[in-house]
C-alpha cells in the first residue's frame, strides 16, 4: 500500500470525510427527526425547535396510535402477507427456477420467453384491476399474494445460481437414481439457500412496505388493511388538509383529537411504527440484499 | 447415463420419423418438471397476458353492463381526445420532466458518491457510510413521504435553517407551491436511492486494476487525475449500458412518490401518467380513457426499452436479461 501521503492527498481526505459524514447526517436526520417528535409530547412539538432528541418526554402519541385496535388487525395483516407472500414466492419461483435451468427441459424456451416478455408488456393498472374483479379476488386476503406470485428477476437470478451449481452433483444425483422432484427437494432447494434466502428478503420487505394493493383492491374491507395502508391514510388527511390551506396541525382529520395528540404527532408516531421492523432487520441482513444486486446486476 | 442414451438411440432408430410421439416421450419422461411448470404457465396466462385483452376496452364506449359484442366500438377515438386534453399533455410534460430529473440526477449523484466512497480508505467508515446510505432504500415510500412532509413542513428542518439565516422571512409551504413539486421530487428520489444506486458503480470499480493506480501515482497523477483518467474510464460500459436502460423507462417516472406528495395545490406539477390512469379509470369509472392512456404509456415503453437492449447488444454489453 501507499505510505506517503502529500499535502493536497491529505487536504482531499479531509473534505471526503466530511462530505461524507454530512450525508450521513442528512440520511439520519429525518429519521431521528421523525423519532423524537414521536417521543415528545404533542402539544410541546408545536412549538417546534424538536431536532435529534424529544424535549418533553412522552409516551402519549404512542399510547394513543395504539389504542386504536385497528392498527393490531393491521399488523397482523402486515406480518401475514410478509410471512405467506415470501414463503410461497420463494417456493414456487424456485421450482419453476429449477425446471428452466434443465437443459434438456422440453418447455425450457417457452417457459423462459413467456416470463422474460412480461418484463416488456402487461396489461396496466385497469386491465388488472378488471381481471382481480372478475376472479372474485376483490376484499381477499389472495390479492395480496396471487398477482405477484413469481417475479421474473427472482426468476432469473435464482436460475442463474443454479447452472452455477457444480454439473457433477446434479449428475451424480441422477445416477443414484434420484428423480425430478428428490433432486429439486433434496439437492437443490438446499444448495440454493444463499440466492433463496436473497429472494426472500427482497420479496419480504416488497410485502412489507406494499400499500397500493391494500388502497386499489381491499379499501372498503377494513379487516384487510395492513399498517403501511394506514399510515397512508394519515398522510392523505395531512396533504388534504394542507389543501385547505391550514397547513400542518391545525387539522381536525380523521383521527378524532383527544387532547392529548396533534396530526403531526400521530404521524409521526405510524411513521416509526410503520418502519421500525425493517430499520431492525436492515443493518443485519444488508450484505445479502448487496449480494442479490450483485447476482441480479451480472445478468441472467 | 450412457445406457439411457443407448436405449434413447435405438428407440430412435426404430421411428425416425415421428417427431411428434418423440417429443411425447420427452414429455412422459419429465412429466415431473410439467407438473412444476405448467401451474405457474397456467398462472401467467391468467395474471399476465389475459389482462392484455382488456386492451380492446380503449377502443369502445364501454360500460360494464354490457357484454363484449354488444359494446360500442369507436376506434381511435379516446387516443384523439387523449391528444388534444390539455390535462393529458401537461400530464404527460410532467412524466417527462420527472423522469428526465430522476435519471440526470439519479446519475450524476450516484456516481460521485460511489466515487468518493472509492477513495475511503478506512474500511470501516466506508461500510458505516453504506450501511447509513443504503438504508432509506428500504423503506417503503409511504414513510419515506411521512418523513418528507414533516422535514418540509413549517416547523420542519428546512424551514427552520433557511429561517436562522435570514434567507427567507417567513416559513415556506413547501409541499403547496406547484414550481416547486419536480424540484423536491428529485431531491426525494435522490435522498432515498443514491446510496444503493452505487452498489453497481463500486462494483464496477472493484475491477479495475490496482496496478493502474500505481502507475498513474508513479507517473505525478493526483487524486482527481487518477479519479478522472482511471476510475470514470474503468466504469464507463456500466455507466453506459444503465444509462441506455434507464432511456428505456422514460414514461416510467414512477407513481408512489408523486401520489403521496401530491395534493391539490401542486396538482399542476405532481400528476403524472399512472395517477391520470388511476384517476380517470378507478376514481371516475371511465376505463376507455384510461386504459387508452396506459395503453399509449405501455406501447411506448416496450418500443424504448426494445431500442434500447438492441443498442446496448450491438454496444457488446450486458443486456436486460
Amino acid at each position: 500500500m501507499r505510505t506517503n501521503f502529500s499535502t493536497s492527498d491529505k487536504i482531499f481526505d479531509y473534505v471526503n470525510y466530511v462530505v461524507l459524514t454530512l450525508l450521513m447526517i442528512v440520511t439520519l436526520y429525518p429519521f431521528l427527526n421523525t423519532l423524537a417528535i414521536s417521543f415528545n409530547d404533542a402539544k410541546d412539538s408545536i412549538r417546534g425547535g424538536i431536532y435529534f432528541w424529544p424535549r418533553e418526554w412522552s409516551l402519549d402519541n404512542y399510547r394513543y396510535v395504539l389504542s386504536e385496535k385497528s392498527i393490531y388487525n393491521a399488523t397482523l395483516i402486515s406480518v401475514l402477507r410478509t410471512v405467506i407472500g415470501t414463503i410461497v414466492t420463494v417456493f414456487c419461483s424456485a421450482m419453476v427456477a429449477y425446471a428452466i435451468s434443465r437443459q434438456d427441459f422440453v418447455l425450457r424456451k417457452f417457459v423462459t420467453v413467456a416470463f422474460i416478455l412480461t418484463m416488456y408488456i402487461n396489461g396496466g393498472l385497469i386491465p388488472n384491476f378488471l381481471l382481480v374483479r372478475d376472479l372474485n379476488l376483490l376484499d381477499s386476503f389472495w390479492v395480496y399474494i396471487l398477482p405477484g406470485l413469481i417475479g421474473v428477476f427472482n426468476l432469473i437470478i435464482i436460475r442463474s445460481f443454479i447452472e452455477g451449481l457444480p454439473d457433477s452433483i446434479l449428475e451424480s444425483a441422477r445416477i443414484d437414481g434420484a428423480g425430478d422432484y428428490r433432486t429439486f427437494f433434496s439437492i437443490v432447494l438446499p444448495l440454493c439457500v444463499p440466492v433463496l434466502a436473497t429472494v426472500a428478503l427482497f420479496s419480504g420487505v416488497f410485502q412489507w412496505n406494499s400499500w397500493f394493493d391494500v388502497f386499489l383492491y381491499n379499501s372498503s374491507t377494513s379487516e384487510l388493511s395492513t399498517l403501511q395502508y394506514e399510515l397512508q391514510k394519515i398522510l392523505q388527511n395531512s396533504n388534504a388538509s394542507m389543501t385547505q390551506k391550514s397547513a400542518g396541525d391545525a387539522f381536525a382529520g380523521a383521527m378524532h383529537n383527544q387532547g392529548t395528540v396533534t396530526p403531526t404527532a400521530v404521524r409521526a408516531t405510524m411513521t416509526i411504527v410503520a418502519s421500525v421492523p425493517i430499520i431492525m432487520v436492515y443493518p443485519f441482513l444488508q450484505k445479502y440484499f448487496v449480494k442479490g444486486m450483485m447476482v441480479g446486476g451480472v445478468k441472467g | 447415463m450412457e445406457q439411457v442414451e443407448v436405449a434413447e438411440a435405438v428407440e430412435y432408430r426404430k421411428k425416425p420419423t415421428n417427431k411428434f410421439v418423440q417429443f411425447l416421450k420427452r414429455c412422459g419422461r419429465q412429466h415431473a418438471l410439467l407438473v412444476m411448470t405448467i401451474p405457474f404457465l397456467i398462472w401467467l396466462f391468467i395474471f399476465k397476458y389475459l389482462p392484455i385483452w382488456g386492451w380492446t376496452i380503449a377502443f369502445q364506449n364501454y360500460r360494464p353492463s354490457k357484454d363484449f359484442m354488444e359494446q360500442e366500438w369507436v376506434g381511435f377515438q379516446h387516443f384523439m381526445f387523449l391528444f388534444e386534453d390539455e390535462r393529458f399533455l401537461r400530464v404527460l410534460r410532467n412524466t417527462l420532466a420527472m423522469s428526465g430529473i430522476n435519471l440526470v440526477l439519479g446519475f450524476v449523484t450516484a456516481i460521485i458518491l460511489a466515487l468518493l466512497l472509492n477513495e475511503l480508505r478506512v474500511v470501516v467508515f466506508k461500510r458505516v457510510v453504506q450501511t447509513v446510505s443504503y438504508l432509506p432504500h428500504f423503506i417503503s415510500w409511504v414513510v419515506a413521504a411521512g418523513i418528507v412532509q414533516q422535514t418540509l413542513s413549517p416547523d420542519g428542518i428546512i424551514n427552520e435553517l433557511l429561517l436562522r439565516f435570514g434567507l427567507v422571512k417567513e416559513s415556506i409551504l413547501f409541499l403547496g407551491i406547484g414550481e416547486y413539486f419536480w424540484g423536491l421530487f428529485g431531491a426525494a428520489t435522490v435522498w432515498k436511492d443514491v446510496g444503493w444506486n452505487t452498489i453497481v458503480y463500486l462494483a464496477a470499480m472493484t475491477m479495475i486494476d490496482p496496478a493502474q493506480y500505481e502507475a498513474a501515482e508513479i507517473d505525478g497523477a493526483g487524486r482527481f487525475q487518477r479519479m478522472w483518467h482511471i476510475t470514470l474510464p474503468g466504469i464507463k460500459s456500466v455507466i453506459v449500458v444503465l444509462l441506455i436502460m434507464n432511456i428505456g423507462y422514460l414514461l416510467e417516472s414512477g407513481f408512489e412518490p408523486q401520489y403521496l406528495l401530491g395534493n391539490g395545490m401542486n396538482v399542476d406539477y405532481s400528476e403524472n401518467l399512472d395517477i391520470f390512469v388511476l384517476k380517470y379509470g378507478i376514481n371516475q369509472g371511465n376505463f376507455s380513457l384510461s386504459i387508452a392512456a396506459g395503453m399509449f404509456k405501455t406501447i411506448v415503453s416496450f418500443i424504448l426499452l426494445f431500442a434500447a437492449n438492441n443498442i446496448s447488444k450491438r454496444l457488446g454489453e450486458a443486456r436486460l436479461y
